[in-house]
């Protein structure tokens, strides 16, 4: 960035404006410092609200309370906890941004599939070196890493271990690459997109184009990472056979609530400063804050990769939980998916991305497991795990159509807050291309 | 005096138009100047090339005492280099409080990192509360842009502008839709601004420029007719008939 | 063998003038035939050909297949057939001439050479035989089951013949077996140059035997053979390949496999070591090739390679092709003119991925307008556009279950579509994207919402199974225009119905008020509106038409593909795509991007065919490039139009 400190401008005195106070400078409220959860009131609720949700399962959890939870339940909502995070970064990138990404779900994905690796190759390599261990001979590096080739590359015709697979047998390696491959990745692409400006609608269906590219990359049996199969049993962690699933579910969801906490307060602390004021400034009019002298292009690369190494995280959490990644979990759909749980929850603030996840996952889970009762109709029987997606698609539009706030609105009504009546000028969000053409005419 | 601003030779087309035709002109570091010429002179896209939104096919930029390129800096860099812009239409950020305006457009490292731990200092603060006094905004300081009327955007935006400090002022007819008490007003700040830095006023309403009182360039298809004080502009033929003839 | 042959086959050509029988040429040479031998049965055999008795072909069938017999009480010939009697006998003018008890018969079993014999003398009859089919027929034969026993008779039965076109087909088909039979080396070289540059598979598969080869290891050089080339291990041929190469040839022990020699080791274990070696150093394959070798000195296991010695081995080998054929004239040929065609093979097949990229082109096309032209007009991506596309086939289905007959039913299913989709299109303008304008990114999730809940809707009324729609029998099967360049007709509809499209839009913009609008909302919404333009208007029939084209386009695409529910997802991105790369707002652009698009994925394919996904893949990313240079797309409009 060529940053050309221009000389000192020499100082000025300016006519005073008629209509305005007249009396000089004077302090004002608005730009006294603040506390940080003084700026950030959800946060302190939404710690609230999660510390006794954790609770509240540790207790009925199987693990250490009374179990009448059950163990898959408690992974259910460790797994919504981690689609929450990622519906957090989808908020920061999209609902403050403006970056309409369809490509965010990749990014969990591969951080799913990074762990997965390590998760896979280090328990195939442990149930080989035990079966090995029979022999009157010790087994050879070789022979330990053909047993495991074999094991986990025969259902794609293979047993040599692909290069990809370098660093799976080390922990730390692999967390290193859940960070850094999203990270690369979205480095790259954000790179070359944002720099030929490819904005709006554009962008949207670029990140969609990526994602194709990289499910169907995947979906490749040589792409070295079991093609369809993807990766399984993620849900045995190495060295912990012994453990039971009841014990680690409540870990895994303690850690998945710790990593929401901690990126709600860090992105909360992030957004309620100038930072996020530039952000929300260059989703109104990127144009504008580029004439301020920000290189928007800069900050909006920043927030694509600082996102997707959120959702590379989150995935790294979510697919342990799950037990089974496949290349079907990052096709374009589950990237919509999370867009549409942002936008029904209410963008562009946090808590409304954490509820709407939370709240049309679980309900998605709940209608398409079949546990949702039928309506009979007489003539005909509405079944939930047949007409739920329908349901979702028109709530969808209804939403957009009617409540552009989501659900995070109805707080604003409990609390007495009204959007400003802007008497015709444009609302928010998505303006920012209008404007800039209006701009220069 | 050595000029801050130095445009030759400068030219571009959009798809066989010439909307710039080998257009020279340059600015000195204190200096008042207004730009007049008829719809399609190409005042726009000369402060687009300024500003670096419109890269030029041939000719040079060149800023400040250094001769430093402007062709080859984003729009951001210019802007950080001292360029300032106003539009025509009043751009603030219109779902931000004007504080929140003020306090973006304030001197400040531009990156994302700094943004992320910049805090408002008291020099800062007694800044933006000065420009705000100085516009008549200082009660507004919380409200939302949006909620301002559009002569008070039109003030937020040029406090903006003074709180960005640029060495170089581009305002693009700021006297529309202004009430009469208000040009006054705003000539009288643009005289003063002038003082201390440059400033290019790009206006049609004649009326206003005989008040700025500075030197006038007339640009015709993309070049510049003519230069000089306003007397002594309207005065050669080919630009009244500029004027005249085209209505 | 094959100068007999020759020969016998020039003895056939000057002797058509006889005009004996069967039962007189078998009378002349009974000797011969009871004890015949290579040797002294050709004449016979020859003359029988000749013979022109239509008995002739049938005795020697039953000779060849052991059914002629001599009655032993008369000495006479007779056809064997199985009868409870023993064998019922037909004589040699075709009478049937009662029973014989089977000790009463002595079986003629000529040896194979004889049989080989006569076969070839069969195949010159069918090959004359009077009946056009049949000699088409033992072409056919031939042609499939090439060997150097149908040269000669082939020769014979082309004077012979009269049908012009079979006459090409036997003039070829000799000149096929020449270049692999043939005895002289000029005549096979002559015979390959005659075909030039000739495309034709038969010739291919005549050549590439001819190229064929095995590899050889050799310790020093290779000396008598005709190699192609010299081939390294770990390049050419992996390290394992290579040495069973030599063990195959007896010139290195068979290796070892890691199994057993482990058993072999353990079972020598003594007192916690093996052959001087601790147990716990043996987790380390050298140390165990060590170990084994020691063991192998010590006479106490078997001598097999380990992995060092195999290392040893192939270092000091050198390994080649080495061509089956061994003269190197014919090799040498045989690779110019498979050289030749392949350069040819290769021109044509550019031609068809040309033809097959248009194809593709024109169905991106097609899928990709309506998308462009809303997209153009009205700024807005339509997500549902793909479910439209679904609709319009769909309703094509829905049609043929309806209307009878392929032809009929397409012709109301186009329209139809068309009308359907239309409707839908201004019904969800009018409903959802009217009051979403200026929100592009709202639009595109809203009309996302719209998509899965058709997409779900299809699958609950028409199941998740494929539904079939059935093109008309003329538009099956394809035009050929050589074994390389071919295109199928539904494919060249397809096109046509592009091309179709493409002139009905440039009229309708050109030449119409509506299009003058249209072009008028796309460049200046605000202006349009102020010349009096009623921009909603515009909109929701922009809109509509976009749609309509989706069914038509669903239509079109449901004729070859499986039409599901997840129909138009498989073609949403590509569509997106075209726009994408081809610009927005403009026809022209929308052609430009389906034809790069097209030509680009069918070019991916043709490089890497095995792989469609990669191809997929790889055209993504390349497409995310070349935003890169032309950010927007092929055909753009510059200036403060474009609105940058």
């Amino acid at each position: 960035m060529t940053d050309t400190t221009p000389p000192a401008a020499p100082p000025f005195t300016l006519p005073k404006y008629p209509g305005g106070t007249g009396a000089g400078p004077r302090p004002s409220a608005a730009l006294t410092p603040k506390g940080f959860l003084a700026r950030n009131p959800s946060v302190l609720w939404f710690l609230l609200a999660l510390a006794v949700l954790t609770v509240a399962v540790t207790i009925l959890s199987p693990a250490f309370g009374m179990g009448s939870m059950s163990t898959s339940f408690v992974k259910t909502l460790g797994k919504t906890l981690c689609l929450c995070l990622a519906a957090l970064a989808m908020d920061i990138v999209w609902g403050y941004t403006g970056i309409l990404s369809l490509g965010h779900m990749a990014f969990f994905a591969l951080g799913g599939y990074m762990i997965g690796q390590w998760l896979m190759y280090a328990r195939t390599e442990e149930i080989v070196v035990q079966s090995l261990a029979t022999s009157p001979i010790p087994a050879t590096a070789q022979e330990i890493a053909q047993g495991v080739g074999t094991q986990i590359f025969g259902v794609v015709g293979g047993s040599d271990i692909p290069l990809i697979w370098s660093f799976a047998h080390s922990l730390p390696a692999q967390l290193a690459l859940v960070v850094l491959v999203p990270g690369l990745l979205a480095f790259l692409f954000g790179w070359l997109a944002f720099r030929s400006r490819v904005t709006g609608v554009y962008l949207s269906i670029l990140t969609q184009a990526m994602t194709l590219a990289l499910s169907l990359y995947l979906f490749q049996n040589d792409s070295g990472l079991r093609g369809n199969n993807g990766l399984s049993g993620l849900q045995n962690l190495p060295g912990l056979a012994e453990t039971s699933q009841d014990l680690l579910s409540i870990w895994f969801f303690w850690a998945s609530a710790a990593a929401l906490a901690l990126a709600y307060i860090l992105l909360a602390w992030a957004i309620s400063g100038k930072f996020g004021s530039v952000l929300r400034a260059i989703r109104d009019d990127e144009a504008r804050v580029r004439f301020l002298g920000y290189p928007v292009e800069g900050y909006k690369l920043f927030v694509f990769v600082i996102t997707a190494v959120i959702c590379g995280l989150a995935g790294a959490l979510y697919y342990p939980q799950a037990g089974i990644i496949n290349p079907a979990e990052l096709a374009p759909i589950a990237s919509i998916y999370l867009a549409v749980w942002v936008a029904i929850g209410g963008r562009g603030r946090l808590y409304g991305s954490v509820i709407g996840a939370a709240f049309v996952s679980l309900l998605s889970s709940w209608f398409t497991g079949g546990r949702a009762p039928s309506i009979p109709l007489g003539f005909y029987t509405i079944d939930w795990v047949d007409w739920w997606q329908v349901l979702l698609g028109l709530s969808f539009v209804g939403v957009t159509l009617w409540a552009p706030k989501g659900i995070g609105g109805l707080f604003d009504r409990f609390r007495g807050l009204r959007t400003p009546d802007r008497k015709g000028a444009p609302l928010g969000p998505d303006e920012g291309s209008l404007q800039e053409q209006e701009a220069v005419e | 005096m050595s000029a801050l601003l130095e445009v030759s030779g400068v030219s571009v087309s959009f798809d066989g138009f010439k909307a710039i035709n080998n257009l020279s002109f340059s600015i000195g570091p204190s200096e008042l100047r207004a730009i007049i010429g008829p719809n399609g002179a190409g005042k726009t896209t000369f402060m687009d090339i300024v500003t670096g939104k419109t890269k030029p096919n041939s000719g040079s930029v060149t800023w400040g005492e250094k001769g430093q390129s402007l062709l080859t800096m984003s729009e951001a860099a210019i802007a950080r280099a001292g360029v300032g812009r106003k539009f025509q239409r009043p751009t603030v950020f219109e779902d931000q409080t004007v504080a929140e305006n003020l306090v973006l457009a304030l001197k400040s490292p531009r990156s994302p990192f700094a943004a992320l731990l910049f805090a408002l200092t008291g020099e800062g603060r007694r800044r933006v509360e000065a420009l705000a006094a100085q516009v008549g905004l200082t009660d507004a300081l919380p409200r939302k842009a949006g909620e301002l009327s559009h002569g008070q955007k039109q003030w937020l935006e040029i406090a903006m502008l003074l709180a960005q400090e640029p060495l170089l002022l581009l305002v693009d007819e700021p006297a529309a839709g202004m009430t009469l008490a208000e040009r006054e007003l705003t000539t009288a700040m643009l005289v003063e601004i002038a003082k201390t830095r440059a400033v290019v006023v790009v206006e049609h309403d004649m009326e206003f420029v005989r008040r700025l009182d500075c030197r006038v360039t007339v640009l015709h298809e993309g070049s510049v007719l003519a230069e000089g004080t306003l007397d002594h502009v309207t005065k050669i033929p080919s630009v009244i008939e500029v004027y005249l003839g085209r209505g | 063998m094959r100068a007999f042959l020759l020969g016998l086959a020039l003895a056939c050509l000057g002797l058509s003038a006889h005009a004996e029988t069967v039962a007189q040429i078998v009378a002349t040479h009974a000797a011969d035939i009871e004890k015949p031998s290579r040797t002294t049965i050709g004449p016979v055999i020859s003359d029988l050909a000749a013979s022109g008795d239509p008995m002739a072909a049938r005795l020697l069938e039953a000779w060849g297949n052991k059914q002629l017999g001599e009655r032993k009480s008369d000495k006479t010939f007779f056809l064997l057939s199985p009868d409870p009697a023993g064998y019922a006998l037909t004589d040699l003018t075709g009478a049937p001439a009662g029973t014989a008890a089977k000790s009463d018969i002595t079986e003629l079993k000529p040896n194979a050479g004889v049989r080989g014999l006569i076969a070839s003398a069969l195949v010159q009859f069918t090959l004359s035989d009077p009946d056009p089919a049949k000699r088409a027929n033992a072409l056919t034969s031939i042609a499939q089951d090439p060997n150097a026993e149908s040269l000669a008779p082939l020769r014979a039965a082309i004077d012979g013949e009269t049908d012009p076109t079979l006459k090409a087909q036997k003039q070829r088909l000799e000149r096929l077996l020449t270049l692999r039979f043939d005895a002289d080396t000029t005549a096979r070289v002559t015979a390959m140059e005659s075909f030039g540059a000739d495309t034709g598979l038969d010739l291919r598969a005549a050549l590439t035997p001819l190229v064929a080869t095995s590899r050889m290891a050799s310790a020093g050089p290779l000396e008598g053979k005709n190699i192609a080339r010299e081939i390294k291990p770990g390049r050419d041929l992996t390290a394992v390949e290579a040495y069973d190469l030599l063990v195959a040839d007896g010139s290195a022990p068979a290796r070892i496999t890691h199994e057993d020699q482990e058993k072999a080791l353990a079972d020598h274990i003594q007192s916690g070591s093996v052959a001087g070696f601790p147990v716990s150093d043996l987790s380390i394959q050298a140390n165990r090739d060590r170990a084994y070798t020691a063991l192998e000195a010590a006479g106490q296991v078997p001598p097999a390679a380990t992995d060092d010695e195999v290392a040893a081995a192939i270092t000091a080998h050198r390994f080649y092709e080495v061509y089956t054929e061994a003269d190197r004239v014919i090799t040498d040929a045989a690779t110019a003119a498979l050289g030749k065609i392949s350069l040819k093979v290769g021109v044509l097949q550019v031609a068809d991925l040309g033809l097959d990229g248009l194809s593709l082109a024109a169905i991106y096309f097609l899928a990709a307008i309506g998308l462009a032209i809303t997209f153009g007009v009205m700024g807005v991506i339509n997500m549902a556009h793909g479910e439209f596309i679904t609709l319009g086939a769909y309703t094509g289905y829905v049609v043929q279950q309806i209307v009878p007959g392929y032809t009929a039913s397409l012709l109301v299913a186009f329209p139809l579509a068309f009308a359907i989709t239309f409707a839908a299109g201004v019904a969800m303008e009018r409903l959802v994207i009217r009051h979403l304008y200026k929100r592009p990114l709202e639009t595109l999730l809203a009309t996302f919402g719209i998509s899965i809940a058709l997409q779900q809707l299809f699958k609950n009324i028409f199941g998740t199974q494929a539904r079939p729609l059935t093109s008309p029998d003329w538009l099956g099967g394809a035009l050929t225009f050589n074994d390389v360049v071919s295109i199928s007709y539904i494919r060249i509809a397809i096109i046509v119905l592009a091309a179709l499209f493409l002139g009905f839009f440039l009229y309708l913009m050109k030449r119409t008020r509506l299009g003058l609008e249209v072009r008028a909302v796309t460049q200046n919404p605000a202006m349009a509106a102020s010349m009096g333009i009623n921009p909603d208007r515009i909109n929701m029939l922009t809109f509509g038409l976009g749609s309509g084209i989706a069914g038509i386009a669903g239509v079109a695409i449901g004729l070859f593909a499986k039409v599901t529910s997840e129909l138009g997802t498989d073609y949403i991105v590509q569509s997106f795509m075209t726009v994408v790369v081809g610009g927005v707002g403009n026809i022209w652009g929308a052609l430009a991007g389906a034809t790069m698009i097209g030509s680009l994925q069918k070019a991916i394919e043709w490089l890497n065919p095995s792989n469609t996904l990669a191809a997929q893949t790889y055209m993504i990313l390349f497409i995310i490039l070349f935003i890169q240079v032309r950010p927007r797309g092929i055909i753009a409009l510059r200036g403060r139009a474009a609105g940058d």
